[in-house]
């Protein structure tokens, strides 16, 4: 069963977040490299807001929005067939504690496998923003390498882990939710996977403006 | 024996089963009758606990399943098999693992107890060998033995099918009743057949109770079914003017 999970909530994500994070972490730098034209700001500032922008909200934040969207509507949709098809009424008839048993592997699958996804998504932007420097010529290696460096707090990792693993949860049990409760037929599961997606990226936005609130200032 | 007495349900302001009370005899073929939207499956989920009562008493040989603890009633429940409606078939597991579950979460065999198990429940309901397949794979009428072979698996003292063969041609359909009438007799089983089907009626109907309205409105034998005078049911068995051409002249013989 967890194992059935982690594959799909975890393995089948990686394209999607290796193909984004690189993408914005190119951006990211080179827009900071383009509003950079004071000479009083050392160069390596443009490695350093590219670290702290991906490690603070694009990986966990951003990613996690993404998700939200891949995996909660996944997961409703899965769920929502098994209640419109039954399969959660053959579950509990044979004495099976249903929401326990569809909701604990996926939880705990979100658990494990979000934060690896995160950290996977920070190294890629990352690298994708010292393409995008070194490549283009803007930078040196040393230079990027350096700006990453600079004033690096673990603190700051350990806030967005926190944040990542609390957004796991938001998105499985919020896409849970609407898909154990659909009534009616496939088009009501369609609009619950819609629901769940919308319910758990504004939850999402929610919670980090708390937990941001909470355990940064 | 199932006993149910005086069962009210309503959902929000509708009222959908009006003081229902029946015994259902094991060792038989109990069928729930009536048309569509009368409360059937409602009864049979209010049986099984899926829906819980308003009023009323539910009675599994004598146990009273309305009052019980939560944890008194899964006992119930494992001795309680279903096939529903749409097959309800795990579709993330082959057929195999369909009727391992029920034996993988409740009962302590080892591997080889419940692979003898699982294909011995597979070849009782004719799908030997078919144990990789998934239900996507799997025609109507094979879903449906699938969901009797898991229906059986822990051998249960009680067997509720809902619309066993709705959606079935009629030779596959008189297939899964031959199959719910000979596991019922095999076994001692208590089944109850929720159907509209008379073909159904007539081939394993043992015992026959007509809901109409939310309420149990006839009950008798497959054959006093034909001889009754009670209009509802008469609309309901002879709905069609070829079926009343039959009616009558099966009257007359019977006369
Ligand atoms: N979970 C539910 N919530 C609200 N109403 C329901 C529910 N299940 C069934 N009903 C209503 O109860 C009535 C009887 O339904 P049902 O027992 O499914 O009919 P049938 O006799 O065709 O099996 C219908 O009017 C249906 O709309
Ligand atoms: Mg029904």
């Amino acid at each position: 069963m967890l194992m059935d999970e982690l594959q799909f909530i975890g393995i089948n994500s990686i394209p999607i977040v290796a193909l984004m994070s690189t993408f914005m972490g190119a951006v990211i730098s080179l827009q900071t490299a383009s509003n950079m034209d004071s000479p009083l700001l050392p160069a390596y500032t443009v490695g350093y807001i590219t670290q702290s922008s991906i490690i603070l909200e694009f990986s966990p934040t951003i990613i996690s929005l993404i998700l939200a969207g891949k995996v909660g509507s996944n997961i409703a949709s899965e769920i929502g067939t098994m209640r419109i098809t039954e399969q959660i009424d053959a579950l509990e008839i044979m004495g099976v504690n249903s929401i326990n048993h569809l909701m604990l592997p996926k939880i705990l699958a979100s658990i494990l496998y979000f934060p690896v996804l995160i950290v996977f998504s920070m190294f890629l932007g990352m690298f994708g923003g010292f393409l995008a420097l070194v490549i283009s010529d803007l930078q040196t290696t040393e230079t990027y390498i350096l700006g990453l460096r600079s004033w690096f707090d673990p603190y700051n990792i350990f806030y967005a882990l926190t944040k990542t693993v609390a957004f796991g949860f938001i998105i499985v049990s919020i896409s849970s939710f609407y898909g154990y409760y659909v009534k009616g037929g496939s088009l009501d599961v369609g609009k619950a996977s819609t629901k769940a997606v919308v319910v758990s990226s504004v939850v999402i936005l929610i919670a980090n403006f708390i937990i941001t609130k909470l355990m940064l200032l | 024996m199932i006993s149910v007495r005086n069962i009210n349900k309503t959902f929000g302001k509708q009222q959908v089963l009006y003081d229902v009370g029946a015994d259902f005899q094991s060792g038989r073929v109990n069928l729930i009758i009536g048309q569509s939207g009368q409360g059937k499956s409602v009864l049979a989920k209010c049986m099984v606990g899926l829906h819980e009562v308003d009023s009323g008493q539910i009675l599994f040989d004598g146990r009273d399943f309305t009052s019980m603890e939560k944890s008194d009633r899964a006992e119930i429940r494992q001795e309680i098999g279903m096939l529903f409606q749409g097959s309800a078939l795990f579709d993330s597991m082959t057929v195999e693992e369909n009727v391992k579950f029920p034996l993988s979460m409740f009962t302590k065999m080892t591997k080889k107890e419940m692979q003898d198990r699982v294909d011995f429940c597979l070849e009782r309901v004719n799908l030997q060998g078919r144990n990789a397949l998934y239900p996507s794979e799997c025609s109507g009428g094979m879903q449906k033995r699938v969901g009797i072979a898991r229906a059986i698996a822990m051998n249960p003292k009680y067997l509720f099918c809902d619309e066993p063969n709705s959606g079935l041609d009629p030779k596959t359909a008189i297939v899964i009743d031959s199959l719910i009438k000979d596991i019922t007799y095999e076994y001692g089983i208590t089944t109850i057949v929720i159907t509209h089907d008379m073909n159904s009626v007539m081939e394993i109907g043992d015992h026959v109770i007509f809901i109409h309205q939310g309420k149990k409105w006839w009950e008798g034998d497959r054959h006093s079914i034909i001889t009754t005078d009670n209009p509802e049911i008469e609309a309901f068995v002879f709905a069609s003017e070829f079926m009343k051409k039959i009616r009558s002249s099966l009257k007359e013989r019977i006369k």
